[in-house]
């Protein structure tokens, strides 16, 4: 006789992912860090815009990276001639970075610097607008760019992103003249599904509005109970402090 | 493809369960909940599903996806809609922005279906 039962689990999907990013988030709690997750599509100007921030900040903040890349360590060493750590993950096959990666990541942060000294931790994730979205890593802000050239209707699109973003920087604004495209349109379709959200027009190349860029990290850096996002995870995390 | 990687978290999460249950009892379903506002293709998954488990202890076992439409709520109305997932966001009737999601942002395996060994199992 065949019998057949059922179980309910209710567990979800991603709960391995959320405990390891809320595991990596109580790191940094521990060592007054604040890790902001850096998202965007493929050059929508991440690496740029993490180099005009190091140049930007040094002196305000101590900043280190942890840099995610498919298969080069082009981008890391861009960033390492800023004379800030810079910890390098090739994602392998992996279109984003997950909670573990990010994890081996601080692992090397523990063991070859002083974690204690620094304030900031800039995750720049794998250029994709779909996936790291829905892994989170154990950042306390969540930043997505998009270039102008992108075009506007990419945040109704592709709306995960957009909608879970604390703050978004329209890049490559110096390009704006040459392009039949409204920043204001831009803006407008993120706040249909994400109306708190800060979004800052930049260029890397010009300069134009990083200031409030910096600003904004600043703020979220110095005074992190602002805007930290709360472990969320049931089950127990515990800071090795 | 992070059809994959949630593939792989799927198995994992069933295999602790399994694991756990005495004689590790034979799984003939699963039944995931996925939302309609999450970057996951049900299409994706059941491949990788297929070709992930093959040879493993829930190879031909079947998996069952139910989707969730996108619901919001707008407080200024006081009503739910269902938002244009590509297009429109806001509230058709009064354009505030989507604060409230009600549904479609589920990524959950609710419940598997097996066969237990039975006293009659063993009879020849």
């Amino acid at each position: 006789m065949h019998q057949t039962f059922d179980a309910a689990l209710g567990i979800d999907l991603l709960h391995v992912n959320q405990a390891g990013a809320d595991h990596n988030r109580a790191h940094f709690d521990a060592w007054g860090i604040t890790c902001m997750n850096i998202m965007s599509s493929p050059g929508a100007g991440k690496t740029a815009l993490l180099e005009r921030t190091l140049e930007g900040l040094h002196g305000d903040l101590a900043i280190a990276i942890i840099e995610g890349d498919m298969t080069t360590e082009l981008d890391a060493d861009r960033l390492r001639q800023y004379g800030v750590p810079v910890i390098a993950i090739n994602t392998g096959r992996s279109c984003h970075l997950d909670a573990k990666m990010v994890a081996g990541g601080i692992h090397t942060l523990e063991h070859s610097y002083d974690p204690s000294a620094i304030d900031l931790v800039l995750v720049e994730n794998v250029g994709n607008l779909v996936c790291p979205a829905e892994f989170e890593v154990g950042e306390h802000a969540k930043v997505a760019l998009l270039s102008i050239t992108e075009g506007e209707d990419k945040p109704l699109k592709y709306p995960i992103m957009f909608q879970e973003a604390d703050c978004l920087l329209i890049t490559k604004v110096d390009l704006a003249p040459y392009l039949e495209v409204s920043i204001d349109q831009i803006a407008a379709n993120v706040r249909q599904m994400n109306p708190d959200c800060t979004i800052i027009p930049v260029s890397a190349k010009t300069g134009e509005g990083l200031d409030v860029w910096f600003e904004w990290v600043r703020d979220r850096s110095l005074d992190p109970a602002a805007s930290r996002r709360v472990s969320t995870s049931q089950s127990g995390v515990h800071a090795h402090g | 493809m992070h059809e994959t990687d949630m593939t792989k978290a799927l198995i994992l999460t069933v295999r602790d369960w399994w694991e756990a249950q005495p004689g590790q009892p034979a799984i003939e379903k699963v039944h995931l909940t996925v939302g309609k506002f999450t970057c996951v293709e049900p299409v994706g998954l059941q491949f990788a599903f297929e070709v992930q488990t093959r040879g493993t202890f829930l190879d031909g076992a079947e998996l069952v996806i139910r989707e969730t439409p996108l619901i919001a709520y707008c407080h200024d109305c006081q009503s739910e809609y269902r938002p244009e997932i590509g297009l429109q966001y806001a509230c058709p009737t009064c354009k505030s922005p989507m604060g409230d999601i009600r549904s479609g942002r589920e990524l959950k395996i609710d419940r598997v279906e097996y066969a237990e060994a039975t006293a009659d199992n063993f009879r020849v």
